[in-house]
């Protein structure tokens, strides 16, 4: 016997609270200790766009749709739904013996009031209200949206992963204004939320809700289909230090550790105990982007002219190393694999890279040696290494480049700033979205066009904005798809953003643990033992 | 001596106020937005800025500091920008691993630093004195992170003694607390053993000169009784004083060791302020900090009295 197990043995008899907690007992087996990504410090999924909300958020809510693995909309705590009145007016049945965890009956008014909620926050939601004259609960289980013209995409809004996702509040607590947090962490999710063992910054847990009814039929992928639960308790363990958490997964602290950086990623793979796999097929894009009202990024030409110096390669090399299984770079507009991607205009990107053709097209275009700012994010391995990536790219092609190396908090609050460079403000920053974000023009906020409230970089391009409005329009898959191609074409054509590749993110976790989805991390479906 | 404490007491009023003021605009013109953070990145700039207004973060540095101020008088530390949480409710959370790991730590190093350094300046020149002051150099060279992980290696991953990461509260078990603390408090106590040590040796090997010490000898007193009774004593002076100001290092090193570990205390809490700028929060750490320090100078000038009668206040 290790000196270890003498130890937690003497100590779960002389404690039987440890017992009671899961730890280092045979009772631990239904119970799954995962490293997030980041603790979840703000527990309201509608204030925040966090990832790790958002992931928090898919244990203790539920929806009304959920994501398939076709990334197409399928009912989840919708039972049914009719679409009549040539498409103005639809009504969603909730399923029967819905409850939310502190045992009261879900409602059709719940859902409206955190339809309207969310809708307030989500840009996909603003244009699902603008549309809806009226969203009301008849009775007990029906919601019906009366639209001013037909919506085809009100389901994929509903279904959408992209952060905030339209989660079912109580209507008490979806009453909340959408800028302040709720309190309560109230949901009709698979899990309920144990507030009283919350340690903000350390560590959340959630315990089966025995009252979740999961769907009878479906296949569960993405987050549609039944949600089945087998394990009684999943505990969060952030641990920002990567070591740490390498070395709790090898020793069986923990069973799960959501994204492991490149660089412990061998010494993870040598391990028999431990299991790596991709879980999001759609990964992380990389995107520099360009401040449009300031020189000398506000000329389209020389916006649209460093598309041909970018090699995405070089990027994702310095972002994951040399393994081509774990990035393209072949990367558009759209996250390559979900409907939207298309190669329309991405022969800029892919074709041969030419240095001085670059150098002479942006001193055509007027760049007379201004000084580019570049702001770095220092605390994120990948975003350090894309922006100075980028900042060689720039050097290469003649540029004057000053980067500006910063944490994460002083970067976001230097990029809302709109002015010019010299006073304050800056040319480009560097970020990777999920590629579920870039999806669609929906929940592609980069690609937004309206100038002063559209997303950091406040880009004018009213042609882009057109066309997103009849993506909206589109009646089905193959006319999104058609409109789709206008706007990787239009958006590669103002320079909206230079796309620089896109990686996968490992997951690992330890052997014995099957049932992991594709996608986020969800854990209905994941099995221990 | 009551007038005294008094008087210092009080004196540390005027103190906790320059250290709030000095927080309080440091942290107003360091650069960083909460509200930003709290958006996430798909956010878009009017997301932020209706954040930030229900922040109050939009109001005039007087305003902001005024009812800040105004608050602390009442007791009111405040409420983090994130978790919404009093921030005097997360300090008590998190104020029990933090202290357990300062106690553990100093009864450990104080064990461990004391006899060597006094077995060093009796073995003066020979290789037990090399072997100790050998080590104390590497505690001072070695980072605390490097002897962190190079201990969970061995004891954690290879031997599986003890575990990698965490905190078990002392009411939950002596044996599962202790547990997880060995590894952290060895990790922290390097730097402060290897000081103690020093101070110790050199403070030890100044009073064993004295005339006082060879009188014991002549009368015939052990050298046990010499050692710690006569020169120990004699020497505690600086090594309290020594002791004292290490605390200021635990504090610091509880930081890095509370993230090498994963213990969830103050150290922890303290950074993950400070990346998000979550201004409450670290205002209200860094003042039980600094609150902390100034009582610890107390305790040690009062511990003077117990060792030199000769010191009255």
């Amino acid at each position: 016997m290790k000196r270890r197990h003498f130890l937690a043995a003497a100590a779960s008899a002389a404690t039987p609270a440890r017992a009671a907690l899961g730890q280092g007992t045979s009772g631990a087996s239904r119970v799954l200790k995962f490293i997030p990504q980041a603790d979840p410090a703000v527990l309201d999924p509608i204030v925040t766009t966090a990832a790790a909300t958002r992931n928090h958020g898919f244990a203790v809510w539920d929806t009304l749709y959920g994501l398939n693995q076709d990334y197409a909309a399928e009912p989840q705590m919708a039972q049914s739904h009719a679409v009549e009145n040539d498409g103005r007016r639809v009504t969603i049945r909730l399923r029967e013996g819905l409850k939310f965890h502190d045992g009261e009956p879900v409602r059709a008014a719940d859902c409206v009031a955190s339809i309207r909620r969310w809708a307030a926050r989500d840009p996909m939601g603003q244009v699902l209200m603008a549309r809806t004259e009226e969203i009301v609960a008849p009775d007990e289980r029906s919601i019906v949206f009366r639209l001013q013209r037909p919506f085809p995409l009100l389901f994929d809004a509903l279904a959408k992963v992209t952060p905030p996702v339209c989660f079912i509040m109580p209507e008490r607590i979806a009453a909340t204004p959408p800028n302040q947090p709720v309190t309560e962490i109230i949901g009709s999710g698979p899990f309920r939320f144990v507030a009283a063992e919350r340690e903000p910054g350390s560590r959340a847990v959630y315990e089966r809700f025995a009252d979740y009814v999961p769907r009878a039929e479906g296949v569960t992928t993405w987050t549609a289909g039944p949600k089945r639960v087998h394990l009684d308790r999943v505990e969060w363990l952030a641990m920002p230090d990567s070591g740490t958490a390498a070395n709790a997964l090898i020793a069986g602290e923990a069973q799960w550790w959501e994204n492991p950086p490149v660089d412990r990623q061998a010494a993870l793979r040598g391990n028999r105990a431990v299991v790596m796999e991709i879980p999001d097929p759609t990964g992380f894009v990389g995107m520099a982007r360009f401040n449009h009202l300031h020189p000398p990024f506000d000329r389209m030409a020389i916006r649209h002219a460093l598309l041909g110096a970018v090699d995405q390669e070089e990027f994702m090399t310095a972002v994951v190393g040399a393994d081509r299984s774990l990035w393209r770079d072949d990367v558009g507009i759209f996250g390559p694999g979900t409907p939207l991607a298309n190669d329309e205009g991405l022969s800029v990107l892919t074709g041969s890279r030419d240095i001085d053709k670059v150098k002479r097209e942006i001193a055509e275009a007027g760049y007379a040696g201004e000084k580019v700012v570049l702001l770095a994010a220092t605390d994120f391995p990948t975003l350090a290494a894309i922006a100075n990536a980028g900042a060689n790219l720039l050097r290469r092609v003649g540029m004057q480049v000053e980067l500006v190396a910063d944490d994460w908090a002083t970067l976001v609050r230097r990029r809302a700033n709109r002015a010019p460079p010299s006073e304050g403000g800056w040319s480009m920053f560097f970020t990777f979205w999920s590629g579920i974000d870039t999806a669609n023009p929906g929940v592609h906020q980069a690609l937004r066009g309206n100038g002063e409230r559209a997303w950091f970089g406040w880009p004018t391009m009213p042609r882009m904005e057109e066309l997103r409005t009849q993506w909206f329009d589109a009646p089905d898959l193959a006319a999104q798809q058609g409109l789709a191609r206008q706007i990787q074409a239009e958006a590669l054509r103002e320079g909206a953003y230079l796309p620089l590749g896109q990686y996968f993110q490992a997951t690992a976790y330890r052997r014995g643990i099957s049932g992991l989805l594709k996608g986020l991390p969800l854990f209905w479906n994941v099995q221990k033992g | 001596m009551f007038a005294y404490v008094v008087r210092r007491v009080l004196a540390t009023i005027p103190v906790m106020a320059i250290v709030a003021l000095f927080v309080f605009s440091l942290l107003y013109i360091a650069p960083g937005d909460p509200a930003a953070v709290i958006a996430g990145d798909q956010a878009t700039p009017e997301d932020v800025e209706r954040i930030r207004q229900s922040l109050g973060l939009d109001r005039p540095y007087l305003v902001r500091f005024g009812s800040w101020v105004f608050d602390i008088m009442r007791g009111d530390l405040g409420v983090s920008i994130f978790t919404n949480l009093p921030v005097v409710t997360m300090i008590k959370q998190r104020i029990e691993p933090t202290l357990s790991l300062m106690i553990v730590t100093l009864c450990l190093a104080v064990s461990i630093a004391v006899p060597m350094g006094v077995v060093a300046a009796w073995k003066v020149g020979t290789w037990i004195d090399r072997a100790v002051m050998g080590f104390a150099v590497l505690g001072f060279s070695v980072p605390v992170f490097v002897v962190g992980y190079l201990l969970a290696y061995i004891f954690a991953l290879e031997l599986d003694w003890l575990p990698v990461q965490g905190y078990t509260s002392f009411s939950q078990g002596f044996v599962p607390w202790i547990e997880n603390l060995i590894l952290p408090a060895v990790a922290l106590g390097s730097v402060y053993i290897a000081l103690i040590a020093r101070i110790t040796r050199a403070t030890m090997l100044e009073v064993l000169q004295q005339d006082y010490i060879r009188t014991a000898r002549a009368k015939g007193a052990g050298q046990t009784s010499i050692l710690f009774l006569h020169a120990l004593k004699n020497a505690a002076v600086p090594i309290v004083t020594v002791i004292g100001i290490g605390i200021a290092l635990l504090i610091g090193g509880a930081v890095v060791t509370e993230s090498v570990f994963a213990i969830p205390g103050l150290g922890r809490l303290t950074v993950d302020a400070i990346l998000r700028r979550d201004y409450p929060v670290i205002q209200g750490v860094v003042l039980l900090f600094s609150f902390v320090y100034v009582l610890v100078n107390l305790a040690i000038d009062l511990l003077y009295t117990l060792f030199d009668p000769r010191i009255r206040y």
